[in-house]
This record gives C-alpha cells, structure tokens and sequence, in this order.
C-alpha cells in the first residue's frame, strides 16, 4: 500500500491538538497585519509578525498586498478590492483544510480546484438605501476535488473543512470588532 | 452509597445487593424524581418500549412497538424499585461528599454518613445549559428552559424562538407550531435520524447492529461522542420523522445556530447549509453501515429494501438576523442542552468544563464510580436499557476495589445533624 501523501504534516498537527489540550493559553495567537495609505482609494498592507506559542513569532517573508479598486469605481485599480481579499482568505481556507482532512482520513488528492463568488450590492456601500447591507448577501464556494475517494466521501471532506475553517467561521458568525485610534 | 434513585442508581443497587454488598441509595426527591418533575408533558422516552427493560424487567405490554409516556416510565422505574427492593432513602438532598481516609464522607440534609464506596447516579441533566449571551435578550421577551416548559397553552401566544435542534428543540418546535404559533427554529449541529429505517425503529438496528454495544474505549473521538446532541426523534403512537424537512413542512422557519445578540437583534450563523451537509452525510453513512451490516449477517429477508432519504433543504435565504425588540418573538426556548450539577462533589475529579473524569465510570479518585453518563463504557449508556451492561461492569469494578481493601473505620456511623 502507498502511503498518502498530500504533502501536509498531520501527525504535528495531531501532537499539537494533544499538547494545546492542556495549555489553552499557548493556543492563543494574535495574528496582525499593518496597512499604509498610499493615495486615492490604494493601500499597501504589510503582514509578517504575529504572536502564537506564547512568543512571537515571524513569517519567513514578508507579505505586501496591494488593494485598490477597479476602474468601474473610478479608481486606478493598482490591486484588487479589499472585499475580495475575504474571498481569497476563504478559499485559501477551506482548502488548506480539505487537505489536511484527506490526509487525515488517508485519501490521497490529486486536484483540488474552486471558485469563489461572492453577491454584493453596492448600493450599501453608496448609500443609496439604507436596507442593503454594505458586505456580501451571499458568497457560494465550488469546488472540483480529484481524489482516491467515493463522491460521499469527498462531500464529507469539503463538508469538514468548512466545520474547521477559521474564515468561513469568521465570516458567518459575528465577531467583535475595535476600531479606534492609536 | 448510590446518589441517585433513577434508573442508573437502582440498576446500581440492583448488581451491589446481587453481590451482597451493603448499601444506602440517597434520593433528593422520590423515586424517578426527574422524570416526574422536570419534563414537559407530552415527553414520551426515544427508546420503543420493546427496548425499556432494566435488569431482570422486560415489557411485558401489549405495545412493544409504542414509547412510553412520563408517567408510564415513574411507573417502571419505581416498579424496578420494588422489585429490586432498593434501599432507597426518599427525601435526602446530598449536599457534599468528601474524600476521607479510607473512603467518602457523604453529607445530607439529614446527616452524615460515612462509606467506603460511592456511585455518583445524579444524572446528566441536571441544569439547562444556556449560552451567555441569554443575558442581553431584551426583557419583553420571555426565557424558558425545557425544565420550565409544560406545554404550549402556558406560553403567551406570538412567536417563539427556539434555540437547538436536539431531540428535545424539535419536539418543543413542532409542538409550538401545531398550537398555531409562529415557530423561528436555531439550528448548529445535530444529529438526523428516520423513526423507522426498513420497516423497523432505527434504534433496532442500532442494538442488533451492535452500534450501540460499541465500547467507549473503541470511539474514534470519545470527547466529542460524549457531548454529541440527542438524535432528532420522537416517540409517538404514529412512529412518524421528525427532522429538519418535516419541520419546515409544518412551517417552522428554520435560521443557523444563534451566535449572539447586538444591538437588541439576534444573530444567525450564515453556516446553515453546511450543518445540514454534516447531518445527511452522517445519516447516509449509518445508514450504509446498516446495510452492510444486514447484508453480511444475512438478515435482508427479515427487513424492507434500503432506503433513502431526501437531503435537507436549505431554505431560500435564511435568516442571519431578527429583531428581538421588535414584538415578532415573544418567548425565547433554549434547548441548548443539559449539564451534570457536581457542586456538592468536594473532589477534585470534576474538569474544568465540569465533566467528571472517568474512565468507563470508574472516576478518579479511588472508590468513587459514576453512571448513567452518555458514552460512559458504550453508546448505550445514557438511555434506559443501557444501564443494565454498564452498571455490572462498574459495580464489578467496585467489588474488586473493595475486596482488595480491607474494612477500615469508614462503617456507616450515621450522626444527627
């Protein structure tokens, strides 16, 4: 038998699990990112630190991400729209988690592919009614999974790594949010 | 010393007088107290009534098909009672039990008595358990646990919310409906179940499958079978499903788990779909099991061709949010499960989510044993006839803990207060 090999590290994250059971206060992480205004409607974001095992802690690199929006809003659309960023943070998500999942369960992967859509009405955004929500009425996820498994079996994996995932829990679920000055 | 005078605590007393060995079975109330005073009237056990045996007691009436009503089960547990001539004391609240030298001080309101030995048989549900953000529900709006609700003529008529799809939040959303209010229905994770599977109760096949029998040191993740939601069933002389496709079709409106409360409005998880996903595919799975299991034992003759089911539908846009100042919810119902009380437990045993630790019922501390908890030795354990394997084993443990113990001071010396 060929062992499965989806290329994560199951067995560190199941140690972790056993270790963090008894050390709540090392599970706790503080994740940060810091954003600079460059003009108009463009930012650059900036992620490299964060705080988790009881220390801090650094990416090998740092991440820079540019958000703009597109012409059709009258920007020069030098990076995507930050609402978009949510939708790369969801599918990056819940695939991270199908791949763990399959490890775990020992199906081997041999394409895991989405699309992400996200329905939004910028007429929250404009304040052109009051009613309309200013973020997403609706986002729906596809994937297309090629794998050693029965289709039961790959819907319970996509089914599990949405009951896992930190963002698809962040973005169903209200959350407390602080913004103020420094 | 047995606490506890239900079902577990007499199974208890029932295998420690078959071994000879001397107890006392402390009751805060009557025989049965909990189910004769905190369950809602309609109330009716999961289990047929084929299956409602206790040691040396089978059904012996004439509907071994039906379920049997709260006054139906007060009337076999306390015959169990008789006939195992338990020695209960009625009327005694335990109040502390604390580790001695050689055994357990129990205290009561009535005194205090010394043991060697204690089975903790207090039950699982002893309080509701209701989520923090309860406190920021608007007072104009009514909050009731399933230990306060009766039945649907005592709510003020409106709407109703009701919090948890368990056995329990179904049965009480179903029953709301059919009084003619507007039922709102929260639903996290659950368990779907049909009544019947095949021709015959799903609880059939998960005793002849052997499902049930499973030990609690073979489940893959014990922790989470242990605080896994009762299954969506229901006891009527009908047999009828009671899931999340038949609720809707009564018009109960069905939202996602409720995440809090801001602003006065409550907040809906937009995660529904996939609750709904986890449930069918863990259905068609035990379902699958089923099959396999009736096919390699050769008992497909004996049942209706497999069946199944219509996948739960996902309404057209739940709700994520509902104005609770807004008069459209008038009673709030929180079926959000039940916690064992251990305050009078004076042992350090109890974690820190308040869980026992046990190990198959044999707790922690030397001499102290516990019963009648879900998943305690096997999927069985929290319902009636599973108490019978459970409380053998654990009394069989007892008996080899006290025989490897010589008797010390710790007789019964019972003092007035």
């Amino acid at each position: 038998m060929i062992a499965v090999d989806n290329g994560v590290n199951v067995q560190a994250l199941l140690d972790a699990r056993d270790v963090l059971t008894g050390a709540p206060e090392a599970a706790q992480f503080t994740w940060r990112a810091s954003a600079k205004w460059e003009n108009g409607v463009r930012s650059t974001t900036t992620v490299r630190d964060f705080f988790g095992l009881g220390q801090e802690q650094s990416h090998k690199t740092e991440s820079v991400f540019s958000a703009d929006h597109p012409a059709v809003f009258a920007a020069e659309d030098n990076g995507i729209t930050p609402i978009e960023y949510l939708l790369v943070g969801l599918a990056s998500c819940l695939t991270a988690g199908v791949a763990s999942v399959a490890q775990n369960r020992g199906i081997q992967l041999r394409s895991v592919e989405s699309t992400v859509e996200g329905k939004h009405d910028i007429r929250g955004i404009l304040g052109v009614d009051s009613d309309v929500r200013n973020g997403y009425t609706d986002i729906t996820v596809k994937f297309a999974i090629d794998a050693d498994a029965s289709k039961e079996d790959i819907e319970a994996l996509v089914a599990q790594s949405q009951k896992r995932s930190a963002v698809f829990d962040a973005l169903t679920n209200p959350t407390n949010v602080t913004v103020e000055l420094a | 010393m047995v606490i506890g005078a239900g079902h577990a605590g007499l199974a208890a007393s029932h295998f420690l007088s078959g071994r000879g060995i001397d107890h006392v079975v402390l009751e805060r109330g009557e025989v049965a107290n909990s189910w004769r005073r905190e369950r809602w009237d309609s109330l009716r056990l999961l289990t047929p009534n084929w299956q409602s045996r206790l040691p040396g007691l089978r059904y012996e009436g004439l509907d071994p098909d039906g379920y049997m009503t709260m006054g139906e089960v007060v009337g076999l547990i306390a015959r169990f009672a008789a006939v195992c001539r338990a020695p209960v004391e009625t009327g005694t609240n335990v109040t502390a039990v604390r580790r001695t030298d050689d055994g357990y001080r129990v205290t009561t309101d009535l005194g205090e008595i010394g043991c060697r030995a204690v089975v903790i048989a207090s039950g699982a549900f002893n309080r509701p358990s209701v989520p923090e953000f309860g406190a920021a529900v608007p007072p104009g709006v009514e909050q009731l646990t399933p230990f306060d609700y009766r039945e649907p003529a005592r709510l003020p008529d409106g709407g109703v919310l009701v919090v948890g799809a368990s056995a329990t939040g179904v049965q009480l959303a179903a029953e709301l409906r059919r009084s003619g209010r507007p039922v709102t229905l929260a639903v996290g994770e659950h368990v779907r179940l049909p009544r019947t599977y095949r021709g015959r109760d799903v609880l059939w096949w998960m005793e002849e499958s052997g499902m049930w029998d499973q030990r609690h040191d073979e489940v893959d993740d014990l922790t989470r079978a242990r605080r896994l939601p009762s299954p969506q069933l229901v006891g009527t002389p009908e047999r009828t499903t009671l899931d999340l496709n038949a609720l809707a079709a009564l018009g109960v409106e069905l939202v996602g788990r409720w995440a809090g409360v801001r602003d006065g409005e409550a907040l809906f998880s937009g995660g529904l779909r996939n609750v709904f996903s986890l449930a069918d595919l863990k259905m068609g799975r035990l379902l699958a099991t089923f099959d396999e299991w009736a096919r390699t034992h050769g008992r497909d003759a004996e049942v209706d061709a497999p069946e199944r089911f219509a996948a739960t539908r996902v309404p057209a846009s739940p709700r994520l949010r509902l104005d609770l100042a807004s008069g459209e919810i008038r009673v709030v119902v929180w079926a959000t499960g039940f916690r064992p009380d251990y305050g009078w437990l004076k042992v350090p045993v109890v974690d820190q989510k308040g869980r026992l630790r046990h190990d198959g019922g044999v707790v922690d501390s030397p001499g102290l044993y516990a019963l009648g908890l879900p998943v305690l030795r096997r999927r069985k354990s929290t319902f009636i006839h599973g108490i019978e394997d459970d409380a053998r084993d654990v009394v069989d443990h007892l008996a080899r803990y006290l025989a490897t113990r010589p008797v010390g001071a710790a007789r019964g010396a019972a003092s007035a207060p």
